[in-house]
C-alpha cells in the first residue's frame, strides 16, 4: 500500500487513469474527434496513440451523434468504451444516443443488457470560446434517471472518479472543467478509486456551508479562507457528483450550520443549486435553517466572447466572499 | 381601484387583533378620516379611521375574531367604481397592487422606537404575523417560547437563532402554549407547564360550568403576570404610616381649592384624593432614592431619570395601569386632573398604548375595599410597586402610651436584581416620611 504520491496536473491524472485502464483491461478503448494523432483538443489523450495504437485510440469523424452511437453499441456489445466529447456544448448533438439509448437499455431490456460507457465532457468557460463552447450542461443529463454524472474537481478526483467510472456498469458522464486541465494537484500512483456519489468535505466550518461543483469549489475555497481572516469559519463541500447526489453529507453539515450557500457555473435557474436548495427545504435540515438558502450561479445568458463580460457571467471569488459574509453576518 | 382597509398595527408587541365593532355597514359612503371600526388590542380600545374615501365594501374583517396585523378587513371603491359589480366580491384582479402603500391612520405614536414594527411593510405581517427562520422557530418550540413576543434582529426583523437564545437567557419571552414537542437538551431549562385544559375542565361536571372565552385583556394579563411572577425575584416590605397629618392637609387644600366656571356651573380646580397623594409622596421618594429608580435587564441597570408612576385602575374584566409621568415635577392638583382623566379613560378602554406602557414603579391600592395589607405582582420593567392598604383608626403605642392614629400600611414588592433590601428599606422609609410629613410635597 506504499503508493508515491506525485504532483500531476488533472489532465495528466486523467490520461493516467485511462492508460491504466487499458493496459488493465483489453476492453477499454477511446474515441473522440481529435484524441489521437493531434493529443485532443485540450492534449488530455496525448501520446496514448503512440502507446495503443489507433485500435485502441480512435479518432472518430465530425458527428457526436455517429461517435456517441457507436460507443453505446460497443458498451451493450461488451465493450468498455470512453468517448470524448471535443466541448460538452457538443452534448447536444449526441442526446438521443446518450438520453434515449445509453440511459434507458437497462430498464427497456428488462435488466438482461448494461451499458458500461463513459463520456468524457470538457466543460465550461474562461477560455474565450464564446458561447458555444464554453457551457455548463451538467444538469441537463443530471436529470436523466440511468445515467451518472459526476464533475471531478480535483487531479486526484479526476483520477479515481474515472477509473471508478469505467468500472461501473452503468454510463457515466464525466464534465470536466477545461480551466482545471492545467491545475496541478497531489495524486497516488497505481489504480484506485474514487466512490461515485459521494461529496468531499473540503473544509470543514460551522458559520456557513458552501456547496460547491467543479471549479467553484476553488472559488469557495478561496472565499472561505479570504473570509477565515474576518473570523468565519465556513465549510466548503465539494460535491464531486450530481447524479446520484449525496444528501446526507449535505444535509448533515446544513444541519451544524444552519446556513446554505449553492456556488456553480452552470446557469443559476434550474441548475443544480435548486436541487440543492430543493434537497434541504424536503429534509431534517429545513427545522436548522437560521437564514434563506442562497445560490450563486451563472448568469441568465450566454456565455459572452468578451473576456470581460465573460468573467461577469459566472461567479467569481468576490461575489462568493460577499454573499458568505452576508449569510453569516445575517443580513440577508 | 379600491384602497385595502387594513388592520393596523397599533401596540408594539400586537401580532393580532380583534375588531370590537364596525361603525361603518358595507356599502356606506365614507370619508377618508370617518371612524370605520374600532380595535381592541391588548388593553386598550381604539377608533381606526378611513384611508380613503368611497364606498365600503366587502368587510371581511369580522367582529371578535383574532385577525393578523396587516390583513384587508374591507375595501373602499371609489364612487361609481363598484357601480354594477356584486356587493360582496371585489371585481378579480381589482385587488390593490400596493397594499403596502395603504395604512389606516393610526391614532397614536407607538413607544417603540424601531419603525419597522408599523406595518408600512404589509409583508412583514404575512404567515401568521412572525417572520422567523425554521432554526429560530424549532428552537422557541423545544423551549416553549412564544415567538411574538421575540423581537427579530435579521433582515426584515426576522427572529433568527441569536435572537431566540437571548431571549431563553433573558428568560424575558412569554411562555407559549404547550408545545407537544418534547423539549430537547439544549440551553433552555424546559418551562413549567400549567395543567392542560383538560386536565382541568375534567375535574369538574360536565354541565355545571359554562366557557367564557378570554377577551386580549384578560389574556394579557394572565401573559404578564406568569411572566413577572416567574422571572422576577420578589421580596416584600411592609410599614405603616401614619395619615392624620396627610388627611388634614388634604381637607386644608380641597377647601381652599379655586372654583372654575364650566358648562356643568362652579366646580373645584382640584378635588386631591389620598391616592394622588400617595402618587406624589411615590414619585419623591424615588428621587430621593435614585438607585431604586430602576429597571433590570440582563446587560445593564437602567436607571431612570424620572418618576414615571403607574396606578393600578381597575376596569370591567380586569385592570390597567395607566402612568403618571414625571410625577415628582408635577404639583399634587396636577397628578390629580390627570389621574381622572386617565381612570376615566382607562374605564372606556379609550388609552392610548404610551399612557400605560413603561413606567418605572406603579401603585396599586386596595384601601377602599378595606383591605389592610397585600403584596402586589411587579409590573415588568418596573423594579417595585406599592401595595396601599385600606386607612384605618388603630391603636398606636408611643412614648409608653396608647393613643388612636389613623393608620395605613403599605408593602413594596421589589425585584431583588435591581433593588437590594436595604435599598427597599430606604425607600419605602422615604416614602413613609414623606406621607407623615406632607407639607415636603408642597415644596
Amino acid at each position: 500500500m506504499d503508493t508515491a504520491v506525485r504532483e500531476l496536473s488533472y489532465a495528466q491524472a486523467i490520461q493516467e487513469a485511462m492508460a491504466l485502464a487499458m493496459e488493465a483491461d483489453e476492453r477499454v478503448f477511446l474515441m473522440g474527434e481529435d484524441i489521437g494523432v493531434y493529443g485532443g483538443a485540450f492534449q488530455v489523450t496525448g501520446d496514448l496513440v503512440e502507446r495503443f495504437g489507433t485500435d485502441r485510440v480512435m479518432d472518430t469523424p465530425i458527428s457526436e451523434l455517429g461517435g456517441a452511437g457507436v460507443a453505446v453499441g460497443a458498451a451493450v456489445t461488451g465493450m468498455r468504451p470512453i468517448f470524448e466529447f471535443q466541448f460538452s456544448d457538443f452534448a447536444t448533438l449526441g442526446m438521443e444516443q446518450i438520453v434515449n439509448q445509453a440511459a434507458k437499455m437497462r430498464f427497456m431490456l428488462g435488466g438482461e443488457v448494461s451499458v458500461p460507457l463513459v463520456m468524457r465532457f470538457p466543460a465550461g468557460s474562461g477560455t474565450g470560446a464564446a458561447a458555444q463552447h464554453s457551457q455548463s450542461l451538467e444538469a441537463w443529463l443530471g436529470h436523466v434517471p440511468g445515467l451518472k454524472v459526476i464533475q471531478p474537481a480535483t487531479p486526484h478526483d479526476a483520477k479515481g472518479l474515472l477509473l471508478a467510472a469505467i468500472a461501473d456498469p452503468d454510463p457515466v458522464m464525466i464534465f470536466e472543467h477545461k480551466l482545471l486541465y492545467k491545475m496541478k494537484g497531489p495524486v497516488p500512483e497505481g489504480h484506485y478509486t474514487v466512490p461515485i456519489g459521494k461529496a468531499e468535505i473540503r473544509r470543514e466550518g460551522r458559520d456557513l456551508t458552501i456547496v460547491a461543483t467543479s471549479i467553484m469549489v476553488h472559488k469557495a475555497l478561496e472565499a472561505a479562507e479570504t473570509l477565515s481572516g474576518e473570523g468565519m469559519d465556513i465549510e466548503v463541500i465539494d460535491l464531486r457528483s450530481i447524479r446520484p447526489i449525496d444528501r446526507e453529507t449535505v444535509i448533515e453539515s446544513v444541519k451544524k450550520t444552519s446556513k446554505l450557500l449553492c456556488v456553480y457555473e452552470a446557469v443559476k435557474t434550474l441548475g443544480i443549486g435548486a436541487e440543492v436548495s430543493a434537497m434541504i427545504a424536503e429534509s431534517e435540515a429545513f427545522d436548522y435553517l437560521d437564514a434563506p438558502i442562497v445560490r450563486l450561479g451563472g448568469a441568465e445568458m450566454p456565455i459572452p466572447y468578451n473576456p470581460d463580460l465573460e468573467k461577469a457571467t459566472v461567479p467569481q471569488v468576490p461575489d462568493i466572499v460577499s454573499a458568505a459574509r452576508d449569510l453569516v453576518k445575517g443580513v440577508r | 381601484m379600491p384602497v385595502e382597509v387594513i388592520l393596523p398595527k397599533v401596540d408594539m408587541d400586537m401580532a393580532t387583533g380583534q375588531i370590537s365593532r364596525w361603525f361603518v355597514a358595507e356599502g356606506a359612503s365614507v370619508k377618508q378620516g370617518d371612524v370605520l371600526f374600532e380595535i381592541e388590542t391588548d388593553k386598550a380600545a381604539m377608533e381606526i379611521d378611513a384611508p380613503a374615501s368611497g364606498i365600503l365594501r366587502n368587510i371581511t374583517g369580522k367582529e371578535r375574531v383574532d385577525i393578523p396585523v396587516g390583513q384587508a378587513v374591507a375595501w373602499i371603491y371609489a364612487e361609481g367604481e363598484a357601480a354594477g359589480a356584486s356587493p360582496v366580491a371585489p371585481p378579480a384582479g381589482e385587488t390593490p397592487a400596493k397594499p403596502a402603500e395603504v395604512t389606516a391612520a393610526l391614532p397614536i405614536a407607538s413607544q417603540d422606537k424601531d419603525e419597522a414594527s408599523v406595518p408600512q411593510n404589509r409583508s412583514e405581517s404575512d404567515s401568521g404575523g412572525v417572520r422567523a427562520t425554521p432554526l429560530a422557530r424549532r428552537l422557541a418550540r423545544e423551549a416553549g417560547l412564544d415567538l411574538t413576543s421575540v423581537s427579530g434582529t435579521g433582515p426584515h426583523g426576522r427572529v433568527v437563532k441569536a435572537d431566540v437564545e437571548a431571549a431563553i437567557a433573558g428568560g424575558g419571552a412569554k411562555p407559549a402554549a404547550p408545545a407537544a414537542a418534547a423539549p430537547s437538551a439544549g440551553s433552555a431549562a424546559p418551562a413549567v407547564k400549567p395543567m392542560s385544559d383538560d386536565a382541568v375542565l375534567k375535574l369538574f361536571e360536565e354541565g355545571s360550568y359554562e366557557l367564557l372565552p378570554h377577551d386580549n385583556m384578560r389574556k394579557t394579563i394572565a401573559r404578564r403576570l406568569v411572566e413577572a411572577k416567574s422571572t422576577i425575584p420578589h421580596f416584600y416590605l411592609t410599614i405603616d404610616c401614619e395619615l392624620d397629618a396627610l388627611l388634614a392637609l388634604r381637607k386644608q387644600l380641597n377647601d381652599a381649592a379655586p372654583v372654575r366656571k364650566t358648562e356643568k356651573g362652579e366646580v373645584p380646580a382640584y378635588k386631591l384624593s389620598v391616592n394622588d397623594m400617595i402618587i406624589k409622596a411615590m414619585a419623591m421618594a424615588l428621587v430621593e432614592v435614585p438607585d431604586a429608580n430602576a429597571s433590570w435587564t440582563e446587560s445593564a441597570m437602567v436607571k431612570h431619570k424620572h418618576a414615571d408612576v403607574g396606578v393600578a385602575v381597575s376596569i370591567p374584566g380586569g385592570l390597567i395601569t395607566p402612568i403618571v409621568r414625571r410625577a415628582e415635577e408635577k404639583s399634587l392638583s396636577a397628578i390629580s386632573n390627570e389621574m381622572k382623566d386617565l381612570a376615566s379613560r382607562a374605564r372606556t378602554r379609550k388609552l392610548k398604548p404610551e399612557e400605560y406602557q413603561g413606567g418605572t414603579t406603579a401603585v396599586s391600592n386596595l384601601g377602599m375595599f378595606g383591605i389592610k395589607d397585600f403584596a402586589a405582582v411587579i409590573n415588568p420593567p418596573h423594579a417595585t410597586i406599592l401595595a396601599v392598604g385600606a386607612g384605618e383608626e388603630r391603636a398606636v403605642v408611643k412614648n409608653g402610651e396608647i393613643r388612636i392614629a389613623t393608620v395605613m400600611s403599605v408593602t413594596l414588592s421589589t425585584d431583588h436584581r435591581a433593588v437590594d433590601g436595604a435599598l427597599g428599606a430606604e425607600l419605602i422609609g422615604a416614602f413613609k416620611r414623606l406621607i407623615e410629613n406632607p407639607m415636603a410635597m408642597l415644596v
